[in-house]
C-alpha cells in the first residue's frame, strides 16, 4: 500500500524519465499509459479482424475451402474473445486514461503505478489467448461465450482461455477502480459532479459496472476450471451440477459487459456532437440519468440471452419486457444527440461524420435488439445470423465507429498534429459502406434460418454471403488506411492549434496546449 | 493537502476492493440460489418421482412407440435395457428393466442422467420410478437390473409417434480406489 501511496504524485520526481523501451515499461503517465492502451488494442483489433477476415473467406462460397471445422470454430471464438476483450474494452481503458484526468483537471490518475501494471497485464493475456493457437488440440472453439460442456472437454486452450479472462478481469478491475477514485476524489475545485463532461459521467458509470461484474465472470470460469481439474461440478451434470446454471451467470456478467463497451461510446459522441453543432448538450442532467438507469437495468436482463434454454413463461415475460425498457432511457440519449444538432451550425469534421455515423447504425442495432427481444421472435433467430448482424451493429458501427470518433476528435490533443481531413473522410465512407454491406445482408441471412458458427451453408444462403465477404474484406482494408492516416498524423501532421475545434468547451482544449504537456494540471484550474 | 488526497485515493481504493471481493464471493452465491430457486419453483425434477394424477386416462385409439437407450461415460460399466422399444398407448403405465454390471474390480458409485427426445418430452412424462432417482453403488463384477416405471401422458402433440428415452451414467466421486483415469 505504500508505495502506492507515493506514487499519487511520485512522476514529479522522475521528470528525467528513461528513454527507450524503458520508458513505456516503467512509465506511470497517465498519457503514456493511455497511449499504450490505445496502440494495444489497435494490434489486437488487427489480430481480431485478421481472424474476422479468415471467418468470411472460408464463408465466401458454400462447402469447405480454408479453414477446417475445427480451425473455423476456433477463429469465430478467439475472434469474439479477442474483439471484445483485447480491442474494444482496452480501446476504451486508452480514452479513460488519457482524458479523464485531462477533462476534470487532475495530475494524473490515482493509483499510477497501478494503472501501469493493469495495462501491463494485458500484453500477457493477449499472449495466453493467441498462443493458445499453437498448443495441442488449439484454442478454445466453443464460442466466446465458452459455455460449458464444450468448455470442460476441450484441451489445454481453454484452460490457457480460462487464465487469460482471469488476468483480463484483474486488469479491468485495477482500471476501474483507479478510474472510479480519480474520478470521485481528484476532480479540478469547482467541477461539480454535474459539472463533469459526459465521457466522464459515463466512464465513472461504466467503472461502476466493471467492479460488479468483473468479479462474477472471474467467478464463473474459476468454476470451470475447477469443474475441469479438481473434480467439482458446478456445471457437470453428472455431479449434480447444471450447464444452464453457467449461461445464469455468465449473463449476469455478459449483459452488463455489452453496456460497458457502449457507454463509454455513447460518452464520446456526448463530447463530439455539440462541439460540432456548436451547442451545449442538449438536456445534459437527463443524459446522466439515461446513463445511470441503463447500467441499472443491465443488471436484470440477463436471461434474454437464454429464453431457448429453457425457462417458465413467467421468466420469459419479465426479461423482454425489462429488455424492452432499455430502450426508454437508450432513446432519451438519441433524442438528446439530435436535440443538440437541431438549429445548430453545424460543420461534418470526420469526427462529426464518425459520430452520427454512429448514431445512424446504433440505432439501427438497436431496433434489431428490440426486435430480439421479443421472445417468439428470438426463438426463431436465436443463434442464426440475425443476431450477429444485431450484435455487430451495436459493436462495430456502435462502440468501434465512436472510438474512430474520438480518435479523430482527440488526436490533435494527443499528437500536436492534424490528421489529414481528406483521407479520414475516406475512412469514414469506405466504412460506412463496407460495413452495411458486410452486416446488413446478414439480417436476411439470420431471417431465412441460417445458424452462426458454422463453416458451411446451404446453396440458398450463397449470394448474400458472398456480398457479406466482399464488404468484410472492404471493411478490413479500410482499417489499414486509419493505420497510415494516424501514422502520417504524427509524422507529418500539420501543427495543431491548441483548439483546432471552435465548439469545444472542455478543459482540455480551453487550458491545455495541443500537445498536451507530459504532465498537466499539476496546480489544478479553477472551474467556473 | 497531497497526503490528504492520497489517504483518501487509498480508502477508496480499500472499499472498492471490498465491493469486488463481495461481488466474487456473489457469483459464487448464485450457486445455491440457483438450485433453490429451482427446487422451490419445480422447475428441475428430472431427477424426482413424480405423483400420479388421478384423472388419468388412457387413450386407446393412439400407439406411440418409446425407444430405449443407455450409455455409460467414463466408467467401467456395461449398461443396457433388457427391451430396445415398447409400444404403447398414451397414459398406460408401463415398466422397462435396464441391466447394469461392473466391469471392474473396484466398488463405483453412478450416476443416471436422463435426456428425452423429443426435448419436450420431459413436460408429458410421468416416472414412478427410476434408478436415476438415487445414486448406485456396484461392488466389483457386481450385475444389477433396475425398473424404469413411467406413464407418457395423452397430452403428448399428435404429431410425435416416436419418443426416446435416453440414460447415461457417470461416475461420481467417492468411488473406490484404482482410479481409470
Amino acid at each position: 500500500m505504500a508505495a502506492v501511496h507515493g506514487d499519487v504524485h511520485g512522476h514529479e520526481h522522475d521528470d528525467h524519465h528513461p528513454s527507450g523501451i524503458m520508458r513505456w515499461v516503467k512509465t506511470t503517465n497517465h498519457k503514456d499509459i493511455g497511449t499504450m492502451y490505445l496502440w494495444f488494442s489497435f494490434t489486437m483489433f488487427m489480430v481480431g479482424g485478421f481472424l474476422a477476415m479468415g471467418i468470411r473467406a472460408e464463408l465466401y462460397q458454400p462447402g469447405i475451402q480454408i479453414l477446417q471445422p475445427e480451425l473455423f470454430n476456433q477463429f469465430t471464438t478467439l475472434h469474439g474473445l479477442i474483439m471484445v476483450f483485447g480491442a474494444i474494452m482496452p480501446a476504451f481503458v486508452g480514452f479513460a486514461n488519457w482524458q479523464v484526468p485531462m477533462m476534470i483537471g487532475a495530475p494524473d490518475m490515482a493509483f499510477a503505478r497501478m494503472n501501469n501494471w493493469s495495462f501491463w497485464l494485458l500484453p500477457v493475456a493477449a499472449t495466453l489467448l493467441v498462443g493458445s493457437f499453437f498448443v495441442p488440440g488449439g484454442a478454445a472453439a466453443g464460442g466466446w461465450t465458452f459455455y460449458p460442456p464444450l468448455s470442460t472437454q476441450g484441451g489445454l486452450g481453454v484452460d490457457l482461455m480460462i487464465f487469460s479472462v482471469h488476468i483480463l478481469g484483474a486488469s479491468s478491475i485495477m482500471g476501474s477502480i483507479n478510474i472510479i477514485t480519480t474520478i470521485l476524489n481528484m476532480r479540478a475545485p469547482g467541477m461539480t459532479m454535474m459539472k463533469m463532461p459526459m465521457f466522464v459521467w459515463t466512464w465513472l458509470i461504466t467503472a461502476y459496472l466493471l467492479v460488479l461484474v468483473m468479479p462474477v465472470l472471474a467467478g464463473v470460469v474459476t468454476m470451470l476450471l475447477t469443474d475441469r481439474h479438481f473434480g467439482t461440478s458446478f456445471f457437470n451434470a453428472a455431479g449434480g451440477g447444471d450447464p444452464v446454471l453457467f449461461q445464469h451467470i455468465f449473463w449476469f456478467f455478459g449483459h452488463p459487459e455489452v453496456y460497458i463497451m457502449i457507454l463509454p461510446a455513447f460518452g464520446i459522441v456526448s463530447e463530439i456532437i455539440p462541439t460540432f453543432s456548436r451547442k451545449p448538450l442538449f438536456g445534459y442532467s437527463s443524459m446522466v440519468y439515461a446513463t445511470a438507469s441503463i447500467a441499472i437495468l443491465s443488471c436484470i436482463v440477463w436471461a434474454h440471452h437464454m429464453f431457448t434454454a429453457g425457462m417458465p413463461t413467467v421468466g420469459q415475460l419479465f426479461f423482454m419486457y425489462a429488455t424492452m425498457l432499455i430502450a426508454v432511457p437508450t432513446g432519451v440519449k438519441v433524442f438528446n444527440w439530435t436535440a443538440t444538432m437541431w438549429r445548430g451550425s453545424m460543420t461534418f469534421e470526420t469526427p462529426m461524420l464518425f459520430a452520427i455515423g454512429f448514431i445512424f447504425l446504433f440505432v439501427i442495432g438497436g431496433f434489431s435488439g428490440v426486435i430480439c427481444a421479443i421472445v417468439p421472435i428470438d426463438i426463431q433467430v436465436q443463434d442464426t445470423y440475425y443476431v450477429i448482424a444485431h450484435f455487430h451493429y451495436v459493436l462495430v458501427s456502435g462502440a468501434l465507429f465512436a472510438l474512430f470518433a474520438g480518435v479523430y476528435y482527440w488526436i490533435p490533443k494527443w499528437t500536436g498534429h492534424m490528421y489529414s481531413e481528406t483521407l479520414g473522410k475516406w475512412h469514414f465512407w469506405l466504412s460506412m459502406f463496407f460495413f452495411n454491406a458486410t452486416f446488413f445482408v446478414q439480417h436476411f441471412l439470420g431471417l431465412a434460418g441460417m445458424p452462426r458458427r458454422i463453416p458451411d451453408y446451404n446453396l440458398q444462403f450463397a449470394d448474400f454471403n458472398m456480398i457479406s465477404s466482399l464488404g468484410a474484406f472492404g471493411f478490413g482494408l479500410t482499417q489499414l488506411l486509419f493505420l497510415y492516416l494516424v501514422i502520417d498524423c504524427i509524422r507529418n501532421g500539420e501543427k495543431a492549434p491548441q483548439s483546432p475545434w471552435d465548439g469545444a468547451t472542455t478543459l482540455e482544449w480551453t487550458h491545455l496546449p495541443s500537445p498536451a504537456p507530459y504532465h498537466s494540471f499539476e496546480t489544478p484550474p479553477i472551474v467556473k | 493537502m497531497v497526503t490528504n488526497l492520497s489517504k483518501a485515493n487509498v480508502v477508496m481504493m480499500k472499499k472498492l476492493l471490498v465491493f469486488t471481493l463481495i461481488m466474487f464471493v456473489f457469483g459464487y452465491a448464485l450457486v445455491p440460489f440457483y438450485e433453490k430457486f429451482c427446487e422451490v419453483t419445480g422447475i428441475n425434477n428430472l431427477l424426482k418421482p413424480d405423483v400420479l394424477v388421478k384423472e388419468n386416462w388412457v387413450d386407446e385409439k393412439r400407439w406411440i412407440t418409446v425407444e430405449f437407450d443407455a450409455n455409460t461415460r467414463g466408467l467401467p460399466w456395461q449398461f443396457k435395457p433388457l427391451q430396445t422399444s415398447a409400444r404403447i398407448h398414451p397414459g398406460e403405465a408401463i415398466s422397462v428393466m435396464y441391466e447394469i454390471t461392473n466391469d471392474s474390480d473396484r466398488e463405483i458409485n453412478g450416476q443416471a442422467i436422463p435426456s428425452y427426445s423429443p426435448r419436450f418430452l420431459d413436460k408429458h412424462l410421468k416416472k414412478f420410478e427410476c434408478f436415476c432417482f438415487t445414486k448406485q453403488v456396484l461392488k466389483p463384477y457386481e450385475t444389477r437390473q433396475m425398473p424404469v416405471q413411467f406413464v407418457i401422458e395423452p397430452g403428448l402433440p399428435p404429431e410425435i409417434n416416436t419418443v426416446t428415452i435416453s440414460y447415461t451414467f457417470f461416475e461420481l466421486p467417492g468411488s473406490g480406489s484404482v482410479a481409470t483415469k
